[in-house]
């Protein structure tokens, strides 16, 4: 009995009696839940246009944080650095579609992602002989994002909200519309939405495969970098980061891989469902840590009752 | 003209039906089983057991186990890491709990721990398929590695969270722990790689095998002639699952002697996978090869700056090695995306009508 009302009545009577907490710990996901939608969107990008899982996400957020932050050692004024890392990553995306992608062409699904396996690898050992292993602190000062906080009074508590979280979250808004525009109103963007649809269709009409492909990894670098900029200031730049490539699997399962409205939701769901399972389940019932795995399981529930995610395109099998 | 096939008749169908039809395989086999068996272990430095033949056959046989489920019955997995886990503390439960049970029967039994939960990890595999079953080995990827850490009944509550390998003797020979030489170590491993791959063998041959080889070339068609797509699907997680967790028992037990709960963390899970790939998917013999080369690669890479004189920090050793490896990774698949194993059949295919081009 005792062991039911832990589970089933404890966690609530706490939500009820401390809501400025509770805010506090939904705020908290959000924000990492935004961060996730942007990684997961960089993901949906790639997959939707190429049928390439892009396990390199990961890695390219760690890789854009870390030439921003390197140039600006080197003495680089941080406004430079800022289009000079933009121009890395798009010399990146244009090498990866030289280098190994227009080789791959038409090959399995396996192969090509195990092939983005090697590109992390490669970009690992890269940046580490180029920048150094060590933590790394993001330039939030010269980037002019507020570091100080906000404090709210409510429900005769307060909640405090960081503004580097803040600017993240509207960053990360701005982003996503502009990227919703550029899908949605353009020619490219035109072309990207049709190669996801049909690709022989797509070459039929004369739309060019490695154009897009360099346009759609140059855009997935440039989300690489708002990603790196938001999760640094939070906690560093170092190959840690990587491991956020890793919470964003899941928000694509429950979003649905071709879904760019399944990554936002998806990542918004799991950062907040993660955040309050760890405060009010995970720390008091199981020894905390269940961030690692929550996610996972949540989406593997939700799969098994909708195979192709939330809002991932029906799957329909033909023999 | 090598590998001259005339002449070879087959009588009978058992004969057709051989596990070599050609003499030559044969030959060659015992040829590879006379340099495992005799060769190696009289020329063998310290070293070479331990850093070079020893992890072969352990990441081999894993990669064995990955094969079954990915090559042979289509069905990609993320989760091996864990999975080597699961037989890694079960072997350590079952040895630490019954003291006198012999190492061979525990590292048999522990095969079957890793096989339940693998098959009950595989049971999403009968809704969702590809890249989203990708995803969901890795649920059963981090929730394992997590319960490695927080479930301290597992590693007998030692202060490390560390499980140590104790002196084990089988016959009165020390086989596992501190103590034990390397040239026995050697001989266990390869006397278990050689029963497990003899098994594994005929099971793809056979007519498992062969239901597996239907569910990965379209599942759908196979249920439409009658094939029990559950049974096709959970056998393969159960059987990869179970070489899998033997390997890892042997893993930590016969080489790496103690173990934390990080070590079976994801990188491990694509090195195992680096392995089946480059070998070759759908392969027995490229299990091996790939694991010959993801072994001895980085020993090589990180002995040639010292044989050349170069003056390299050992960092720097070690990050031009992940960066050499991710591109060997990306030119092998751009050059043979079939594996090391499709190599092999090249080569024979030019051998038997060599010297002749046609």
């Amino acid at each position: 009995m005792d062991f039911l009302n832990a589970i089933f009545v404890q966690p609530f009577a706490d939500m009820a009696a401390a809501p400025d907490f509770l805010l506090q710990v939904v705020w908290e996901g959000l924000v990492g839940g935004v961060l996730y939608a942007l990684i997961a969107l960089g993901f949906v990008l790639i997959y939707k246009s190429s049928r390439i899982f892009n396990f390199a996400q990961g890695i390219m957020v760690v890789f854009a944080a870390l030439t921003l932050v390197g140039l600006t050692e080197k003495g680089v004024p941080a406004l430079l650095a800022l289009p000079l890392t933009l121009l890395v990553m798009l010399v990146l995306a244009v090498t990866i579609e030289r280098a190994v992608l227009r080789p791959l062409v038409n090959q399995p699904d396996i192969i090509l992602f195990m092939a983005t396996i090697g590109i992390t690898l490669f970009l690992i050992g890269f940046g580490e002989i180029i920048f150094g292993g060590e933590n790394k602190v993001m330039i939030t000062r010269e980037l002019m994002i507020p570091t100080d906080s906000i404090t709210l009074d409510l429900f005769g508590g307060f909640v405090s909200i960081e503004q580097k979280d803040l600017t993240s979250v509207i960053g990360a808004v701005l982003l996503v519309a502009a990227l919703l525009l550029f899908l949605n109103r353009t020619k490219t963007g035109r072309a990207i939405r049709a190669l996801g649809d049909d690709h022989q269709a797509a070459l039929s009409v004369g739309i060019s495969l490695s154009t897009i492909w360099v346009v759609v990894w140059f855009i997935a670098g440039v989300i690489a970098l708002a990603t790196g900029i938001a999760w640094g200031a939070r906690a560093g730049v170092s190959f840690a980061l990587e491991v956020i490539a890793y919470k964003a699997l899941p928000v694509l399962m429950l979003g649905g891989l071709e879904s760019v409205m399944g990554a936002i939701i998806g990542g918004l769901a799991i950062g907040i469902l993660e955040k309050l399972f760890e405060v009010y389940w995970g720390q008091p019932l199981m020894g905390g840590n269940t961030e690692a795995w929550f996610a996972y399981v949540v989406a593997l529930i939700v799969l098994l009752f909708r195979p192709q995610g939330l809002f991932g395109e029906r799957i329909i099998e033909r023999v | 003209m090598l590998y001259r096939t005339a002449g070879q008749f087959k009588t009978s169908y058992a004969a057709d039906h051989a596990l070599f039809p050609v003499r030559q395989d044969a030959i060659l086999l015992g040829v590879v089983l006379i340099l495992a068996f005799v060769v190696f272990p009289l020329t063998a430095s310290e070293f070479a057991f331990r850093a070079l033949l020893i992890p072969v056959l352990i990441y081999a046989l894993a990669a064995l186990g990955l094969n079954i489920l990915t090559g042979y019955a289509g069905q990609l997995s993320l989760g091996t890491g864990a999975f080597m886990g699961v037989g890694a503390y079960a072997c350590y439960k079952l040895i630490t709990l019954f003291p006198e049970m012999n190492i061979v029967v525990a590292i048999a039994l522990s095969g079957f721990f890793s096989a339940g939960v693998g098959a009950l990890f595989g049971l999403p595999s009968l809704r969702i398929k590809g890249f989203y079953l990708a995803i969901a080995t890795l649920a059963a990827q981090f929730f394992l590695v997590w319960l490695f850490q927080k479930w301290d009944w597992l590693y007998n509550y030692s202060a490390s969270g560390a499980i140590h390998v104790p002196n084990i003797s089988m016959f009165g020979i020390t086989v596992a722990g501190p103590r034990a030489a390397a040239i026995t170590q050697y001989y266990f491993v390869l006397a278990i790689v050689c029963v497990v791959t003899f098994f594994a063998i005929n099971i793809t041959r056979g007519r498992i095998g062969r239901m597996w080889k239907a569910v990965r070339d379209m599942d759908i068609a196979a249920e439409l002639v009658g094939i029990n797509l559950m049974r096709a699907k959970l056998t393969a997680f159960f059987v990869s699952s179970y070489i899998v967790g033997v390997s890892g028992a042997l893993f930590v037990f016969l080489w790496r002697g103690a173990a934390e709960a990080n070590l079976f963390d994801i990188p491990l899970s694509f090195r195992v996978l680096f392995i089946a790939i480059i070998g070759g998917l759908g392969s027995i013999l490229g299990n091996y090869l790939g694991a010959i080369l993801i072994v001895a690669l980085p020993v090589i890479i990180s002995a040639v700056p010292a044989m050349l004189g170069l003056p390299l920090a050992s960092a720097t050793v070690e990050h031009l090695n992940v960066m050499i490896i991710g591109v060997l990774i990306i030119t092998f698949l751009i050059v043979e995306p079939h594996g090391l194993a499709r190599f092999w059949a090249v080569i024979r295919e030019k051998l038997i009508l060599w010297p002749f081009p046609h």
